[in-house]
């Protein structure tokens, strides 16, 4: 589960062009648009490179720490089908964390330093994973909002540019579609269950809410960065055309079972055919993903015990005279 | 200071929200595996990714946990990436042996006309 890479738009960015080989780089614009992908050993320019490995990198972190909000419940999970189901929603996640990391290897950057840049800060992850699972009924909104937010945005990715990305997102989207609807399940159980039942579902949907309106980043429409990576398909479309993509297919089901949402400007717009909506709060999304969140530390602290109790198994497994090698694609 | 979780299992692990993490060294890590999947005896093997670890039967191990979780399997391959030979894409001219090859295709062999005009030509010589 992924939102949008997040680039800060204050961020000073590099002259994307610079120095590019303009033969070369007429030649891999021609490719693209005939809509073949980039594989590991083309030729491609260096900011091209960059935003992918960044872009993977960030969501492969999302995979591995996505998986901690909705593993909170996993000990009291009410009954053993829902336990069962969550474990393996849980796997799939930290799965696709790896399939990840492999296809970002392949641009060059090590797994290693991929996982020093996430427990150090410098690299981030989809925001919304620095909030508390605070019921069990959280994680069903988790499971099913965030999931449906994720195969919004990776759904557009798999049909990008790069090969090892678009392939790893495949397998990534055939197994999303259970966890949606194991969501969208859970969700409903508790919708048209008991009055407390119903009552900690819109608890957490009203808790969710903002995060979800963050999930796809800040407007970008209008950034000339936006415009390249569009044209290289790195980007598939804005985080607002994604954002009016979820609101569409997700609010009327949500609608349907009678839970409230908290904002009394959410409407869809007949004539322009869009949904209109209260702004989320961007500064709080700002100050959250640059580390003061409710789980930021917590979320590292978990990632970093891990490596460092499992650091011995590794060690005890590797061979000094083997070296590593990049993955094929 | 002590992290306080939601979740029990970060409770039991004790986790110090202040430790610093010495970082781990570029590149020190086990070999990667390419994966090939077969879905149904008598079926071709299917190339479907990659796994990290230290020696085949961990691949193996690594494999069957990332790509057959779900649906039919009955056997799995791991190669060393590194024994993996390829050509280069920048290479692929090295496929285009001759502009056309219908000359090794089934479909450009036709017969049948040759055969009914011959056919004919026997029957009116009779």
């Amino acid at each position: 589960m992924y939102g949008n890479a997040y680039i800060d738009p204050n961020a000073k960015l590099p002259s994307i062009l610079e120095g590019e080989d303009p033969v070369k780089l007429a030649e891999f614009e021609a490719r693209i648009a005939r809509g073949e992908k980039i594989e590991p050993q083309d030729w491609m320019p260096k900011e091209y490179r960059r935003q992918l490995v960044r872009m993977i990198e960030q969501h492969a972190h999302s995979e591995i720490i996505g998986a901690l909000p909705e593993g909170t419940w996993i000990t009291r999970a009410p009954g053993f089908r829902r336990k069962l189901a969550l474990i393996a929603k849980v796997q799939d996640e930290v799965g696709h964390g790896q399939l990840l990391y492999s296809a970002a290897e392949t641009l060059g950057k090590s797994r290693e330093d991929m996982i020093n840049d996430l427990i150090s800060g410098k690299s981030k992850y989809s925001n919304v994973f620095n909030y508390p699972a605070k019921t069990w009924a959280d994680s069903a909104v988790i499971a099913w909002l965030i999931d449906a937010g994720a195969i919004v945005n990776q759904l557009a990715n798999s049909k990008g540019s790069y090969g090892p990305y678009c392939r790893a997102l495949d397998r990534i989207c055939a197994e999303e579609a259970f966890h949606l609807k194991y969501g969208h399940d859970n969700v409903v159980f508790l919708a048209t269950g008991t009055d407390v039942q119903r009552a900690m579902v819109q608890d957490a949907l009203t808790r969710w809410w903002p995060p979800i309106m963050h999930f796809f980043g800040p407007s970008d429409r209008s950034s000339k960065h936006t415009e390249i990576l569009m044209r290289w398909k790195v980007k598939m479309a804005s985080n607002d055309d994604m954002r009016q993509q979820f609101l569409n297919m997700y609010v009327p089901k949500i609608w349907d079972l009678g839970l409230v949402l908290p904002d009394p400007n959410l409407k869809k717009n007949n004539e322009t055919g869009l949904w209109e909506y209260t702004e989320p709060d961007w500064d709080e999304f700002k100050r959250v993903i640059n580390g003061d969140g409710p789980c930021n530390a917590e979320r590292l602290a978990v990632r970093r015990t891990a490596e460092e109790n499992g650091r011995w198994v590794v060690n005890a497994l590797r061979k000094p005279d083997e070296k590593y090698v990049t993955p094929l694609a | 200071m002590i992290i306080k979780s939601l979740d029990p299992r970060v409770d039991r692990n004790e986790m110090d929200a202040d430790a610093t993490f010495g970082g781990l060294e570029s590149m020190d890590q086990w070999q990667t595996y390419e994966v090939f999947h077969q879905t149904k005896r008598g079926q071709h093997h299917v190339h479907v990714g990659n796994v990290h670890a230290p020696n085949h039967d961990m691949a193996l191990m690594f494999g069957k946990e990332q790509f057959a979780r779900r649906g039919a399997t009955v056997n799995l391959w791991v190669v060393k990436s590194a024994d993996v030979f390829a050509t280069d894409y920048a290479d692929s001219d090295i496929f285009e042996s001759t502009a056309e090859k219908l000359h090794r295709d089934a479909g450009s062999y036709k017969v049948m006309d040759r055969i009914n005009a011959y056919k004919e030509r026997v029957k009116q010589e009779l």
